[in-house]
C-alpha cells in the first residue's frame, strides 16, 4: 500500500481579504504530495474546526494578516479540542509581531512563518511534525 | 478500529465517522473490517451523482441542493462527497470544493468530505463507493456525490448513484463536443446551470433534441411512436420510461433549485415504483464484487507466480521469441498448477 497521504486544511480566519499567501502555501503543499483542502476567506474559528473535523485532517494552516491572531488562534485551538481533535498540527502564516510569537507557540501552535519563508521549509517541517505524531 | 468507534458512528458521533472514513479511504485493515461490518447496515440512502465539465457549477449546485433537501426533508441528514483530481506527478491534490459550500457549515446535519481521486480515471476515487457506504450506514438519507470535472467518458458515477445529474452551461462553445455520447447517456436529469447567461435556451433546445432522438429510437423498437412519447412526457410519473428532464438553474442565486429537488425526489419514487431501484442496487453490487474479485485474483497471482518468471517472459517477448498472448498462457498455467499444489 502507498504511504498514507497527509491531509491539510488551509484556512483564513477573520476579516482580511488577502489570500495570496494562503494559496501559495496550499499550492506548495500540493506539489509536495499532500492533499490540501482549501476553504477560502473569512472563516470563523468554529467553521475552521468544523471543516477540520469533517475532513479528518492531520494539519491545519491558518493565514492571518489582520492583526487579530491573539483573538482568533486561541479560539481555533479551543474549538479543535472541543471537537476531540487534540492531535492536529497547527501552523500559522502571515504578519505576526515578534512579541506575540512565543505566546502563540505556548498555546499549542507548532510553527509560525513570516513573509519570505521558503515553502520547502514549511513542507519539510510539516512532514516531520506529522511523522512524530504517528 | 474498535467496535466502540463503530458504535459511536451509529450514535451519530461525527469525529468517529470522520476517522472511519479516513481508515476506509486509506484501505487500512481496520478500515476494511469496519466496512465489512457497516455494509450490512446500508441500503437506505438515496445516492445522487453530480457530474459535468470543470467550472460548470457542480459544487455550487451541490451546495444549493443540500440546503433545499434539508429544508424539504428536515429529518434526513445529507452527506456530500466531493472528488477533485490528484496530481499525476506528485500525488498531491488541492481540494477546493468546500469554498463553494461555506453556508452549509452551520448545519450539523450536513457532512462534507473532500476526496482526492488518487489516480483513478473514471471521475471518482477508488474508495468513493466505500465512503458512500459508510455514510449510508451512519444514517445519511441523501448522499450527494460530486465527480471531478468530467469530459466525455468519466462515467463511473452512474454505477454508484441512483440518480445521475449532468450539469452543463450555456455558451461552452460547441455543445455537441462537450456533452454528446457517454456523459449524456448516463443522465437521469440534465441541468443547464448559469442559465442567466446568453444561450441558455439554445442549450436546452439542443439537449431536448438529443434526448428525444434517443427516446424515439428506443421507443420505436418497443412498438411505440414518437407521438406517444410526447404525450407521456407530459405525465412523467405515468410513463414506463423515465425521460431525462432538462432544467435551468442559477445555482449561486438559488434559482431553479426547488424544481430540481422536486425532480430528484420524483426520480427516486419512479425508481422504486418501476423496480429499477432494486436493479440498480444489484448492478452496483455486481460491479463491486467483480472489482474486488479482480483485485483478489491479481493478489493471489502475484503471490503464486515468482517475479523472475514474469521478467524472463517479458524478455522473451521483447526478443520477439513469443507473443504477449503466449506469455499470458504460460503465466496462467503456472498459476493454476501452483495454486493446485498449495491447496492439496
Amino acid at each position: 500500500m502507498t504511504e498514507k497521504k497527509i491531509r491539510v486544511l488551509i484556512a483564513k480566519p477573520g476579516l482580511d481579504g488577502h489570500d495570496r499567501g494562503a494559496k501559495v502555501v496550499a499550492r506548495a503543499m500540493r506539489d509536495d504530495g499532500m492533499e490540501v483542502i482549501y476553504t477560502g476567506l473569512r472563516q470563523t474559528p468554529e467553521m475552521i474546526a468544523e471543516a477540520a473535523l469533517q475532513e479528518d485532517v492531520d494539519v491545519v494552516g491558518l493565514s492571518i494578516l489582520s492583526g487579530a491572531h491573539n483573538a482568533l488562534v486561541p479560539q481555533v485551538i479551543a474549538d479543535l479540542r472541543a471537537n476531540g481533535q487534540t492531535d492536529v498540527v497547527l501552523f500559522l502564516g502571515g504578519i505576526i509581531p515578534e512579541d506575540d510569537i512565543q505566546t502563540l507557540l505556548d498555546q499549542g501552535v507548532y510553527k509560525i512563518y513570516g513573509p519570505g519563508t521558503d515553502t520547502r521549509e514549511v513542507c519539510k517541517d510539516i512532514r516531520e511534525a506529522v511523522k512524530s505524531k504517528a | 478500529m474498535t467496535s466502540a468507534s463503530l458504535d459511536a458512528l451509529r450514535k451519530g458521533n461525527r469525529l468517529a465517522l470522520s476517522r472511519i472514513l479516513s481508515q476506509v479511504e486509506n484501505r487500512t485493515d481496520a478500515g476494511q473490517a469496519a466496512l465489512e461490518e457497516l455494509f450490512l447496515e446500508t441500503g437506505s440512502a438515496h445516492k445522487i451523482g453530480i457530474t459535468g465539465p470543470p467550472g460548470s457549477g457542480k459544487s455550487t449546485l451541490v451546495n444549493a441542493l443540500a440546503r433545499e433537501l434539508r429544508r424539504r426533508e428536515p429529518e434526513q441528514k445529507v452527506a456530500i462527497i466531493a472528488v477533485d483530481p490528484s496530481s499525476p506527478f506528485t500525488g498531491g491534490a488541492l481540494l477546493g470544493d468546500r469554498v463553494r459550500m461555506l453556508d452549509l457549515q452551520d448545519d450539523k446535519q450536513i457532512f462534507i468530505r473532500s476526496m482526492a481521486s488518487r489516480g483513478a480515471l473514471g471521475g471518482l476515487a477508488e474508495q468513493t463507493e466505500a465512503l458512500s457506504q459508510v455514510f449510508d450506514a451512519a444514517g445519511y438519507g441523501f448522499i450527494l456525490i460530486e465527480t471531478v470535472g468530467a469530459g466525455q467518458s468519466e462515467v463511473d458515477v452512474v454505477n454508484l448513484a441512483h440518480t445521475t445529474i449532468v450539469v452543463d452551461t450555456p455558451g461552452t462553445g460547441d455543445d455537441i463536443q462537450s456533452i454528446k455520447a457517454g456523459i449524456l447517456e448516463i443522465a437521469d436529469i440534465l441541468v443547464v446551470n448559469k442559465a442567466d447567461r446568453p444561450g441558455a435556451d439554445q442549450s436546452v433546445t439542443y439537449l431536448r433534441n438529443m434526448v428525444e432522438m434517443g427516446y424515439a429510437r428506443s421507443i420505436n423498437n418497443g412498438k411505440h411512436h414518437l407521438e406517444d412519447f410526447r404525450e407521456n412526457s407530459e405525465h412523467e410519473t405515468a410513463s414506463a420510461h423515465w425521460v431525462p428532464p432538462i432544467l435551468k438553474t442559477v445555482a449561486c442565486e438559488f434559482k431553479g433549485i426547488q424544481e430540481l429537488t422536486e425532480v430528484i425526489l420524483n426520480h427516486a419514487a419512479y425508481l422504486r415504483e418501476s423496480g429499477q431501484w432494486h436493479a440498480k442496487d444489484q448492478a452496483s453490487i455486481r460491479a463491486n464484487i467483480r472489482r474486488q474479485l479482480i483485485a483478489s485474483l491479481l493478489k493471489d497471482f502475484n503471490q503464486n507466480v515468482p517475479a523472475d518468471l514474469v521478467n524472463s517472459l517479458v524478455e522473451e517477448v521483447q526478443k520477439r521469441g513469443i507473443s504477449p498472448n503466449e506469455a499470458v498462457r504460460v503465466l496462467l498455467t503456472y498459476n493454476r498448477n501452483n495454486s493446485l499444489e498449495s491447496s492439496e
